[in-house]
């Protein structure tokens, strides 16, 4: 089991701490409602050092990534970033993935804990006969992430440029809090916010000097928890739950990150082609109106319906609504905002409807 | 970690008190975070000792409630469906679950004092 460099802090804290993806990563400090409400009102400091870290460099690193995976990242201009996937032979997504590009010939592709192993060995494979290589820092890297409203007040002065500049889906090698980062402006929680990957060590640097600069502030430290119900709300997907191996990004609702107008050949864009014209579900937001919470895996229904049409992927109470919501993947020709449906929760059904995702949205 | 004298407790942190009231303890609460859902069974209901009776939820998991005693189920704490953060707030208090009569009076014997639970959790 991996720690992060962070560890001693969370345990500091008071964290309860859990295994996950092969890390022990802190779920929640306080409380999840709690910190959850910081990042939507404040701000929230996360430790993501256990995501994967995997540069990408050479001459041809750019025509590499654009064949081994579904976008183009040789396009993207030098300090922009997108969400992208890399996709099995058959087109199931293997994960999802933030690709930055840091230079003429260097990218970084970010990659969920779960999947590191295995997307640096998908790259590795696939970019044999190109002059690129593959470097995967993950455990070299600690990933600091300041997210909430408040979060470019809080890390402006400890960075020498101007935060305003940066755009979303941006990011720079700069320093922070006193030592080299770099310095994104993503995040996994529907508000602003700033993610700083930064050497191992530095780490605690610069999560000591956040948490002291925020805490008049209402920061607070955030655990993997209030992160789930952040990005449920925001209506993005986690691989395992809306993306995996047997799900198109045209039945999660990511169609569009597929460009399948690039030049060349990428790995799955035949089958992604074909998959494209006929999805078997639709990924939807749903609203509980009845009693209890959908949770992963309760089968979703037609009301009155004895069989099952589709699952639940993801299931919360909300706590910036206040009620209960999921996402679920449900037959195409039941998808349609408004639709009632009715999830079973243990012997029960409750009523639901479909509404529009995200199912918040930041007013900024 | 507040544990009353006056009741009896179960390994699966479910308080019972002499009339057949049933809840869960302070450390439960802690252990289990923001209450959020409550499902509790129907009056009349019966429920077998160590046995799933229910549900607490938080925002982030689903947790079975286990009964400390079998017996028939005579009330339950409607307020709960609208507050179940009351769990939380007043675990031995406003926040009992159910009220149980019991059908084998000697099951309590094999309950813990509260001596004997705060010496559990002290080995968690």
């Amino acid at each position: 089991m991996h720690q992060t460099a962070l560890d001693a802090r969370h345990r500091a804290l008071g964290a309860r701490m859990i295994p996950f993806a092969g890390w022990e990563m802190p779920v929640q400090y306080a409380g999840l409602v709690e910190e959850h409400r910081a990042v939507r009102s404040a701000a929230g400091l996360f430790d993501l050092s256990h995501m994967g870290e995997l540069y990408v460099t050479g001459p041809d690193a750019g025509r590499a990534l654009d064949a081994a995976i579904v976008t183009t990242p040789s396009k993207l201009a030098i300090g922009r970033a997108h969400y992208s996937m890399i996709a099995a032979a058959d087109g199931g997504v293997i994960d999802d993935l933030i690709v930055y590009r840091l230079g003429e010939q260097e990218w970084l592709l970010v990659a969920n804990a779960s999947n590191a192993e295995t997307v640096a060995t998908a790259l590795r494979q696939r970019i044999v006969g190109f002059d690129a290589k593959l470097d995967d820092a993950s455990l070299r890297t600690s990933l600091v992430a300041i997210q909430g409203p408040l979060a470019a007040d809080i890390l402006q002065p400890f960075v020498p440029i101007e935060l305003s500049s940066i755009k979303y889906y941006s990011g720079t090698k700069t320093t922070a809090c006193g030592v080299p980062a770099l310095l994104a402006r993503t995040g996994y929680t529907g508000e602003d916010g700033f993610e700083l990957f930064v050497d191992w060590a530095d780490g605690v640097q610069v999560w000591d000097t956040l948490l002291e600069a925020g805490k008049s502030r209402g920061l607070l430290p955030a655990g993997l928890g209030a992160r789930d119900t952040l990005r449920l709300e925001a209506g993005m997907p986690l691989y395992g739950q809306e993306l995996d191996r047997g799900t198109t990004p045209f039945e999660a609702g990511l169609g569009r990150v597929v460009k399948f107008d690039k030049p060349g050949d990428f790995v799955g864009r035949a089958p992604l082609e074909a998959a494209m014209e006929q999805p078997r579900k639709t990924l939807v937001g749903l609203k509980i109106t009845g009693r209890g919470i959908a949770r992963t895996g309760y089968p979703v229904y037609l009301p009155a319906a004895p069989e099952p049409c589709g699952v639940v992927t993801s299931g919360t109470s909300s706590p910036t609504l206040g009620t209960a919501i999921a996402m679920a993947y449900v037959p195409p020709e039941h998808a349609a905002p408004g639709t009632a449906l009715e999830v079973g929760i243990r012997s029960q059904r409750a009523s639901a409807e479909i509404i529009p995702l995200p199912f918040y949205r930041r007013s900024t | 970690m507040d544990t009353p004298d006056k009741l009896k407790y179960s390994a699966e942190h479910e308080w019972l008190d002499a009339d057949g009231k049933v809840g869960i303890t302070a450390f439960a609460v802690e252990q289990i975070g923001d209450i959020v859902f409550v499902e509790l069974p129907a009056i009349g209901t019966m429920v077998e000792a160590t046995k799933a009776f229910g549900v607490i939820e938080s925002v982030k998991a689903v947790s079975e409630l286990f009964a400390p005693a079998s017996g028939k189920v005579i009330a339950i704490n409607d307020t709960l469906a609208d507050t179940p953060e009351t769990v939380a707030n007043d675990p031995y208090g406003a926040g009992w679950l159910v009220k149980i009569e019991l059908s084998n009076p000697s099951e309590v014997n094999a309950l813990k004092d509260a001596a004997g639970y705060r010496a559990m959790i002290a080995s968690l």
